[in-house]
């Protein structure tokens, strides 16, 4: 009755070919868009964006990362957690070597870095295919995680081989370091985030993403019809990447302000992501935020609920809430085993035809 | 979504402790890989301050709330939970985790909130001048290592030339805390240094302990923790290391390391800075108050043990530094402002511990403003696997002031320069 595309008239193929057909949609892209940007920066506080808005938008931008990778273009990688750490120990050589240039520019600079560091350990790929390939990126991940353990350079000789992340302004107000605001933080990682969404929406739907979408369906046939996979599938790895990086400079920068390889960016951390975009929904943009929302805000949602609101002991509410969030994903993948985004689409069929279905 | 979160938000905000108290979270570990030494350190934290709330209502009449917050060893919780706890204006915190404090001492020194991190965390923080928020007394990691050279020091007959020591360490910010120490003292002694380090949680070691089979070294030094210890300990067993030349860090000594390892671990060394055991006469008086009056933490397993002393111990520093605090500032409700003048002005001496019901428990404590981390001394123990318990072998040994106070120097300089602080305390 309400959601529905009747009376909804496209004048032209641009407006045909856009990515929120529907009036409703649309509207629902805008104000979701005005509220994260014209409200909640006035409102949050710093238990919000600590604690529950920015590790969401980084890890939702992890996700977009590995999901163009391995849901759009098929190549299935554990290395990100070690991809995340090339973002993180870049942005922190640059930001100490370069302290007069602004962190956003060291950020991109990061994602760039690793972008060339996921080219490389993205070679195999040409050779190996599925559970081969994840393996091959398994060492990446260990590789990378012993290299920054390893070399003192890449953590200035520090005695305990943490790195922290000192203070750097954006227009004279600190993103980064112990001064940093809850809006500034917020603001920062709600940019990157929605600039790379619109990036990979727009990215995946352009003749680069078919590329990727034609390899990850059939490769051969995909050589056939003329996509060189040497170029679709590094490209894919460099995107990937790049969304990665500037993740793991955010986590690094942003949000933990102190971060030490071995335990930030462990191979639980790829894990982590890899469940991301699985719950949320292979090969698609609301699924990497779907399914960053569902294991970066329901425990912290769990946790307020049970130790705040009913008093739990602290033991009891955290063993609880790791058997919940497991049984909610084993519920999820049976019951929809393409995930929230499909949820979420299969809804929207419903609701265009609700009030009167067949 | 949006709508339960903000719900339970505000149920969380509400639940907070009533704003008169003395606030002194525990930042505790139950859960996770770490858990089993977490639990007994939280339960003797929480213990001592039922005990004080209880027998004498508070600290100079003001109740002390001790909220808990599970980090599971996690700096992502660790945030989390910083976050959450700092609305109700806690006087100090101590995360028992090196990560978790490295992380927050920008913070915490920024929004003006005691750390208290015994025996861990950042060393160079026992410089007051520069670290002006944390405090580390009684021992930090390389006063450790330098007490452990020099018991194998005293054990060698007072010459390590040409001798070997190998350090097993947990390849975390926490194991790599004493290289640089024992580099030094290397150079200093003239024995040669063999660094094993071992990836969390530390369950995977055979190819340290087979070089170390190979090696030979005279010495063995441990910075472990939690399941990592069990292993060590295990494979040291395996390998028919000689346990009294195996010596760990006051964190690779409670009795759920060496239980586990059998007859074998008769004889393996730990350092400590408390005293462990029931044998003191704060314990009637927790069995009074707490035990026995249902207040007990956790399980009420754990009295007596090694962690659980070392959780006594932090709390009993902080209530005498509140206590402190009081005295300096004349009010009974305190900020974490006046309860660091209280750390900087705190001295425990032998006849306190003794009124307090801990006599010999640990080393007399003074601070000051330059210095927050008090003498580091510390003292042996060995394990009995007969017995099943720990007892102590040696008086409190002095470390190397020579070698580690250029380093504290040195490493405490590189923070201040890097985070723009002009160091205090004219």
């Amino acid at each position: 009755m309400i959601y529905r595309e009747a009376g909804d008239f496209k004048t032209g193929y641009r407006a045909d070919g856009q990515t929120f057909p529907i009036r409703l949609d649309r509207w629902g892209y805008y104000a979701a868009l005005a509220v994260a940007f014209g409200i909640i920066p006035f409102v949050i506080n710093n238990y919000w964006a600590n604690a529950v808005l920015v590790p969401f938008l980084i890890y939702a931008i992890a996700a977009l990362g590995l999901n163009i990778l391995t849901g759009y273009a098929g190549q299935v990688s554990l290395g990100t957690g070690g991809f995340m750490a090339v973002g993180a120990y870049a942005v922190y050589k640059l930001m100490t070597s370069f302290p007069e240039v602004s962190i956003l520019i060291h950020i991109l600079l990061a994602g760039g870095i690793t972008a060339a560091v996921g080219v490389l350990f993205g070679l195999p790929s040409l050779r190996i295919k599925g559970f081969y390939l994840a393996v091959a990126t398994l060492a990446a991940q260990f590789f990378l995680v012993w290299l920054f353990n390893k070399v003192p350079w890449f953590y200035n000789y520090s005695a305990s081989g943490q790195i922290n992340a000192p203070t750097r302004t954006v227009m004279d107000i600190a993103v980064t370091g112990p001064t940093a605001s809850a809006p500034a933080k917020y603001l920062v990682c709600l940019v990157f985030a929605f600039a790379l969404a619109w990036l990979a929406r727009n990215l995946t739907r352009g003749s680069l993403g078919r590329k990727w979408m034609a390899i990850r369906d059939m490769d051969i046939a995909a050589e056939i019809i003329g996509v060189d996979p040497l170029r679709a599938k590094l490209s894919a790895f460099a995107v990937s990447s790049f969304f990665i990086g500037i993740a793991g400079a955010l986590l690094f920068a942003v949000y933990l302000g102190a971060a030490e390889v071995g335990e930030a960016f462990g191979i639980n951390k790829s894990f982590l992501v890899l469940f991301m975009i699985i719950i949320g929904g292979l090969g698609s943009i609301f699924g990497s935020f779907a399914g960053a929302a569902f294991l970066v805000v329901l425990p912290v949602l769990l946790k307020n609920v049970f130790v705040g609101g009913m008093g739990w002991p602290t033991d009891l509410a955290a063993h609880i809430e790791l058997m919940i969030v497991g049984l909610l994903i084993m519920v999820f993948l049976i019951v929809e085993p393409h995930g929230l985004a499909r949820l979420w689409s299969l809804a929207k069929e419903k609701l265009r035809l609700w009030p009167f279905p067949h | 979504m949006k709508l339960t979160l903000a719900l339970a938000a505000a149920a969380f905000m509400a639940a907070g402790p009533a704003l008169a108290d003395l606030v002194v979270p525990n930042m505790s570990y139950r859960t996770g890989p770490y858990a089993a030494n977490g639990i007994p350190y939280a339960d003797g934290f929480n213990d001592y301050f039922s005990l004080l709330n209880e027998r004498d209502g508070g600290i100079g009449g003001v109740r002390v709330a001790v909220p808990e917050c599970e980090t599971a060893y996690n700096t992502e919780r660790g945030v989390e939970c910083y976050e959450s706890l700092r609305p109700s204006n806690p006087l100090v915190l101590n995360p028992l985790s090196t990560g978790i404090t490295y992380q927050i001492i920008p913070r915490a020194s920024n929004d003006g909130i005691v750390i208290y991190t015994p025996g861990y965390g950042r060393t160079s923080a026992k410089n007051g001048s520069v670290f002006e928020w944390v405090f580390n007394a009684p021992a930090n990691y390389w006063d450790g290592a330098s007490v452990a050279v020099k018991h194998a020091l005293e054990v060698e007959g007072g010459d390590l030339n040409g001798k070997k020591i190998a350090l097993v360490y947990h390849n975390s910010a926490y194991g790599r805390e004493p290289v640089r120490t024992l580099e030094e003292l290397a150079e200093k002694h003239g024995f040669e240094l063999v660094l094993l380090p071992v990836d969390a949680p530390g369950q995977e070691q055979k190819s340290q302990w087979l070089q170390i089979r190979r090696d030979r070294p005279d010495f063995v030094i441990m910075y472990a923790w939690g399941v990592m210890n069990q292993a060590a300990i295990q494979e040291a067993v395996n390998i028919r290391f000689p346990m009294d030349r195996f010596i760990g860090i006051w964190w690779s000594g409670s009795e759920n390391d060496v239980r586990a390892a059998g007859a074998g671990a008769d004889g393996y060394k730990a350092l400590t800075f408390h005293g462990v055991g029931r044998d003191y006469p704060i314990y009637d008086e927790l069995q009074q108050y707490v035990y026995d009056a249902g207040r007990a933490s956790g399980a009420g397993d754990q009295a007596g043990t090694v962690l659980y002393s070392r959780g006594v111990y932090a709390a009993m520093v902080i209530a005498e530094a509140i206590r402190k605090g009081q005295e300096l500032s004349g009010e009974a409700e305190i900020n974490a402002a006046q309860l660091r003048d209280g750390f900087e002005a705190l001295e425990i001496t032998a006849e306190r511990m003794e009124e307090l019901g801990l006599p010999d428990f640990g080393q007399p404590i003074a601070l000051s403003c330059e210095n927050h981390g008090g003498d580091g001394l510390a003292r042996l123990q060995q394990w009995s696997a007969g017995d099943g318990q720990w007892s102590l072998i040696t008086d409190f040994i002095e470390p190397d002031a020579e070698v580690l106070d250029p380093l504290i120097e040195e490493d405490s300089a590189a923070f201040a320069a890097e985070s723009n602080i002009t160091p205090r305390c004219g």
